[in-house]
């Protein structure tokens, strides 16, 4: 009976009604971090803006039209092998690289392509040009653009492979861990440079 | 024989008063990592399409969403094409003052660093991509993030 002369406060649903908030939070939370291709638009160009002429080889054409079907290099294509096909392209190598401040960067030393004088010439050279219809799904846009950048890391990775003994994706991991390396940034510079991302959206087509 | 009558006797329950506090901690854990919605969506959330070559948006303060998408209201019209800009369904010639808008936010150094996200759902068309596009390049927003789930969209 000596329990009864001294009750204390009951605690014990306490725990419930932290728990049933914490169940509230931790079902409202979202942790996801926000995830998506980025891509770094041109800049207007002035009005009297000459486009430089471009040899019709150095230029991959990716034509998408309205009911999301392919067209690369004139050939309808199955979006499966749109991605070998834009590494053939890249990786040719046929002829001299561009002319970078005067220093020419020379034949591509690297690519391991076919070094067909009617592809292109040099990956810094190299240009993929996608032109959709207006009416094209954003879904199939997505997965054309997510292709041929697959194509590109790719290459990096096999080229990062040979010079570095590591995928380009890890060492590009291990540059933003530890952002004032100055070494792993020079060897990430070094391989975008070797395969830089040329992807133009061509003015697309109309709709009506 | 008394000594061990005695132990028996004090065998203690499992003392359960920490357990609150440990909820607690938890609670406050979620409570200060929850990012509520901080705009409501107008149109029906987008299915994002999937990719495999993604980065991930750093810096949540630099970062201006636009929705494109169904409007949930009939009265916008059906069709995937509704932009929406803050809380409001807009049209695509709205998105320079959304951009500039975005920019009074932040510190001038900072602005060459702001990304536009573009959460657009699979059925949209290009076209409104476009529009959008030649409209953040007019107001020098050249940073962009077509947002997508991780994953294959390839049968």
């Amino acid at each position: 009976m000596a329990r009864r002369e001294t009750p204390e406060i009951n605690a014990g649903s306490m725990a419930d009604i932290a728990f049933l908030l914490l169940i509230f939070f931790l079902v409202t939370t979202t942790m996801n971090v926000d995830s998506g291709i980025s891509k770094k638009l041109s800049e207007k160009p002035p009005a009297d803006y000459v486009p430089p002429v471009i040899k019709e080889k150095n230029i991959f054409e990716v034509n998408i039209n309205r009911n999301n079907e392919l067209l690369v290099e004139g050939e309808r294509m199955n979006v499966k092998e749109l991605k070998d096909a834009a590494v053939k392209f890249i990786d040719n190598g046929g002829g001299e690289g561009k002319i970078e401040d005067g220093v020419s960067t020379g034949p591509c030393d690297y690519c391991k392509g076919e070094r067909s004088i009617n592809s292109s010439d040099h990956p810094n050279k190299a240009i993929i040009s996608v032109q959709s219809d207006r009416g094209t799904d954003y879904g199939t846009y997505i997965i054309v653009q997510n292709e041929l950048l697959k194509a590109y890391t790719d290459l990096r990775n096999r080229l990062s492979q040979e010079r570095y003994r590591m995928s380009f994706t890890e060492l590009e991991k291990a540059y933003s861990d530890d952002k004032n390396n100055e070494e792993l940034k020079k060897k990430v510079e070094d391989i975008k440079l070797a395969y830089p991302q040329i992807i133009s959206d061509a003015e697309p087509t109309s709709a009506n | 024989m008394s000594k061990f009558k005695k132990r028996k006797k004090g065998i203690p329950a499992v003392n359960t008063a920490a357990l609150p506090d440990i909820v607690f901690m938890l609670l406050f854990f979620f409570m200060v990592t929850t990012t509520m919605r901080e705009t409501s969506l107008q149109i029906d959330t987008p299915a994002l399409p999937s990719a495999t070559e993604v980065k991930k948006l750093e810096h949540k303060s630099l970062v201006s969403t636009i929705y494109i998408g169904k409007a949930k209201d009939e009265k916008y019209g059906v069709g995937y094409n509704k932009i929406q800009l803050n809380d409001k369904i807009a049209s695509s010639d709205q998105v320079p003052a959304f951009i500039i808008n975005a920019r009074t936010k932040v510190s001038d150094a900072e602005v060459p660093f702001m990304t536009t996200s573009i959460k657009a759902d699979k059925q949209s068309s290009v076209g409104t991509i476009i529009d959008i596009r030649l409209k953040l390049r007019d107001v020098n927003a050249l940073k962009v993030s077509y947002s997508t789930n991780t994953g294959s969209d390839i049968k």
